[in-house]
């Protein structure tokens, strides 16, 4: 193959934990445009795990074959050698179809004219949303960036107020004012929705710091909120992410920072805008561990969080975690979506999340067929009313448009009659002329 | 710092340095190596996280080593300082307050002159203050720690070493009110930071030679007391501009659009608006005095004006 990638082991693992074997690896997912440079696509997902280093620093390099290790035999029915008992599985599942039920919802309202704009859907992904944020408390905090419906859903902020805020409706959970790309909940300690690649890390540095800065200067002992910051294998190569890993790993902060690498960002593979593919790699560097996992599986992400998590509540500091997982729509709805290899689709579409964690609990009979059936009904009604709601919901009216620019409205400054502009109270229904 | 644990400083060293014009010196010692915080050289970033924890419930103050610095920090100034309380529909608020040293100092190279006042101004969320004296500079810093909103305060290379009495009960300015620095009758001079001094200085001399200036120093640069403007103009008919600013997008032009806009009936001449040179600041002594605005000019300017 090209010499111009490392050298790397290609191990062939027998497959999910739901024992469906893998298929051959396709086509790279650059097909047609493979040359010696760009190398191909299989090479990453099939290899490059290291053996398990011990002894060096303080620094380890996981690997998800440890997962493998604890995966139960497909015949046992000893409770005790599952990964989950019967309400994490039903609580896991009913995470991952909201998310997808949603997504596929919102797609539908964005071709029937409900929602405007960029709109970017996650489905596919929900293994890394649900695996991540279900672990997490309402105290903890998460930042998105602009593929964040999932992640605001997983983390407790309900369909209605999300929907609303997608049709831009004063319900919503920033008041219609953030859209698609913005979702935040104060309640929820969601931090955002953004839309910048990239600008979401440092917050979640900023919260993390402020866990610390609670437990170590305020002395609030019992203070362990830890933040996760998701965000993908395009923003791996901008400056803030190694800023925020530097200080990050620095000060030990408690943060987990979470790759969803979907090989794609728009239509940039990642192979072609990356030097060194393995994002993982790139915590060692700065003194934290770095960890790749299988994203398309719920329970072996979920083990990867349990530490990951577990690391930055005892004080030990962050954690990169490399999820290798893929979006089986277009980047956004205006995507066309011609770049992706139909094989590399198809490849994926078979390791559904949804899919496999279903099968998981038949097989181990953590759950009936129709307790299955009975939640994605249940996720159905729920979608059907947040749409109701949403269309139900009043527009902002002329008067929202100059509320909450400032936290304090004095800085809309003095005008010339002597009183403060915000004193007056027609002053949201005229404009901000300072 | 001592009346609210939750105050915290960053920056490029703050702390073990005092930083790098001792404005923070002797607070690491005090409060500690986590309160006052040395960041490593990555401004976009800490200012981001500065942000973060701001919205997490601290009131964090981010220093800027030079305010041309905060160039890098545009992306998290603009984009998350600026609109978050908004973008979050009013649930996230950011006390920050983002400070340095700015403007044209002693022959200190380009970068390390920018008048980056007009950069910032169009950002929609943010205050902006420029302080001048020591005892504005207090007051506004105090009122810029205490308010919800995100500040951005400037400060001056050159009036670090002034020295003046200021109360010593604790007192707080208004973060929106100009202040009246000398009242007159014939022209209204409104300036703001350093350009402060050269105005005082060409007032000495137009007072020799018999004219009335009422000089007011804007403080409020984001937004402006058109009430104490207002009031001004409406007694002097006239206004001159002094400002550090370039010309293009600057203070002054913002300045100059909100007056005509609000008193044109009260003027009885154009206003003048004295800028600096739009050209980066020239290291050589003598071209980078041309480059801002001296105290001869403002005197031509106001004789001119009083026509």
């Amino acid at each position: 193959m090209s010499a111009a990638f490392p050298s790397v082991r290609a191990v062939c693992r027998p497959g999910s934990f739901a024992g469906e074997k893998r298929g051959p690896p396709p086509a790279a997912a650059s097909g047609k445009l493979a040359s010696g440079f760009l190398g191909s696509a299989w090479k990453l997902r099939f290899g490059a795990l290291p053996a398990r280093r011990r002894g060096s620093s303080s620094v380890v390099v996981a690997v998800s074959d440890v997962v493998k290790e604890k995966k139960p035999k497909r015949s046992s029915s000893s409770s005790s050698d599952l990964l989950i008992t019967k309400e994490e599985g039903l609580e896991l599942y009913e995470d991952m179809v909201l998310g997808r039920t949603f997504e596929d919802m919102c797609a539908q309202m964005y071709y029937r004219g409900k929602m405007f704009g960029f709109v970017h859907l996650y489905n596919g992904q929900e293994a890394v949303s649900t695996g991540f944020i279900k672990l997490l408390k309402q105290e903890d905090c998460v930042v998105s960036h602009y593929r964040d419906h999932v992640h605001a859903l997983s983390k407790g902020v309900s369909a209605r107020a999300v929907m609303s805020e997608l049709f831009g409706k004063t319900t919503g959970c920033c008041r219609g004012q953030g859209g698609s790309m913005h979702m935040f909940s104060k309640e929820h300690n969601l931090l955002g929705g953004f839309a910048f690649i990239g600008e979401g890390i440092p917050i979640a540095t900023g919260a993390a710091f402020t866990s610390k800065y609670r437990r170590e200067v305020l002395k609030e002992a019992d203070c362990d909120h830890v933040t996760v910051a998701f965000f993908g294998d395009g923003t791996c190569n901008n400056g803030q992410f190694y800023e925020c890993l530097n200080m990050a790993a620095l000060w030990k902060l408690p943060i987990v920072f979470v790759v969803e690498n979907n090989l794609w960002a728009i239509g940039m593979s990642h192979l072609r805008a990356t030097s060194d593919p393995q994002i993982w790699k790139k915590g060692p560097a700065f003194g934290m561990p770095g960890v790749h996992v299988d994203g398309m599986d719920v329970l072996k992400v979920r083990e990867v969080a349990k530490e990951a998590i577990g690391r930055a509540r005892r004080g030990e500091g962050p954690t990169l975690v490399e999820c290798e997982t893929y979006r089986f729509r277009g980047h956004s709805l205006a995507d066309p979506d011609e770049l992706r290899d139909p094989a590399e689709k198809a490849h994926y579409a078979a390791r559904d999340p949804i899919v496999a964690l279903k099968k998981y609990i038949l097989e181990s009979n953590l759950a009936s067929e129709a307790e299955l059936k009975a939640i994605d009904k249940k996720i159905d009604e729920i979608i059907e009313d947040a749409v109701e709601f949403a269309d139900a919901s009043p527009i902002p009216p002329r008067s929202q448009l100059l509320e909450n620019v400032f936290a304090d409205p004095k800085g809309f400054g003095i005008g010339p009659d002597g009183r403060y502009r915000c004193e007056d109270p027609k002053f949201t229904e005229g404009t901000a002329h300072v | 710092m001592e009346r609210d644990p939750l105050v915290c400083v960053m920056g490029e060293d703050v702390g073990h340095y005092g930083g790098s014009y001792k404005v923070t010196k002797g607070l690491a010692t005090k409060y500690g190596d986590l309160r006052v915080l040395d960041t490593p050289i990555a401004e976009n970033s800490f200012t981001g996280m500065g942000i973060g924890a701001a919205m997490t419930g601290l009131r964090p103050i981010v220093e800027g080593m030079n305010m041309g610095f905060l160039l890098l920090a545009y992306n998290q100034i603009s984009n998350n300082c600026g609109m978050l309380h908004y973008t979050s529909g009013g649930q996230f608020k950011i006390p920050i307050v983002i400070r340095g040293p700015g403007g044209v100092g002693r022959q200190l190279g380009a970068e390390h002159s920018q008048r980056l006042e007009s950069y910032f101004q169009s950002i929609p969320g943010i205050q902006m203050v420029a302080c001048s004296t020591p005892y504005n500079a207090k007051g506004l810093m105090k009122a810029a720690i205490r308010s919800d909103n995100p500040v951005i305060l400037f400060e001056h290379v050159l009036l670090y070493n002034l020295k003046e009495r200021i109360p010593d009960e604790e007192y707080v300015l208004s973060l929106e009110e100009a202040e009246m620095v000398r009242p007159g009758e014939h022209v209204t001079i409104l300036t703001y930071s350093r350009m402060r001094y050269h105005v005082m200085q060409a007032a000495k001399t137009l007072v020799n030679k018999g004219y009335d200036p009422e000089v007011i120093d804007i403080r409020s640069l984001k937004p402006f007391d058109l009430y104490t403007i207002g009031n001004s103009v409406k007694k002097t008919h006239r206004v001159l501009i002094v400002e550090e600013c370039m010309r293009t997008g600057g203070i002054g032009a913002s300045l100059t659009a909100a007056i005509n806009e609000n008193f044109h009936d009260y003027l009885d001449a154009p206003i003048v608006c004295l800028s600096s040179q739009d050209v980066p600041t020239p290291y050589a002594g003598t071209l980078e005095e041309w480059t801002v605005v001296q105290p001869g000019q403002i005197v031509t300017a106001v004789e001119q004006l009083c026509k």
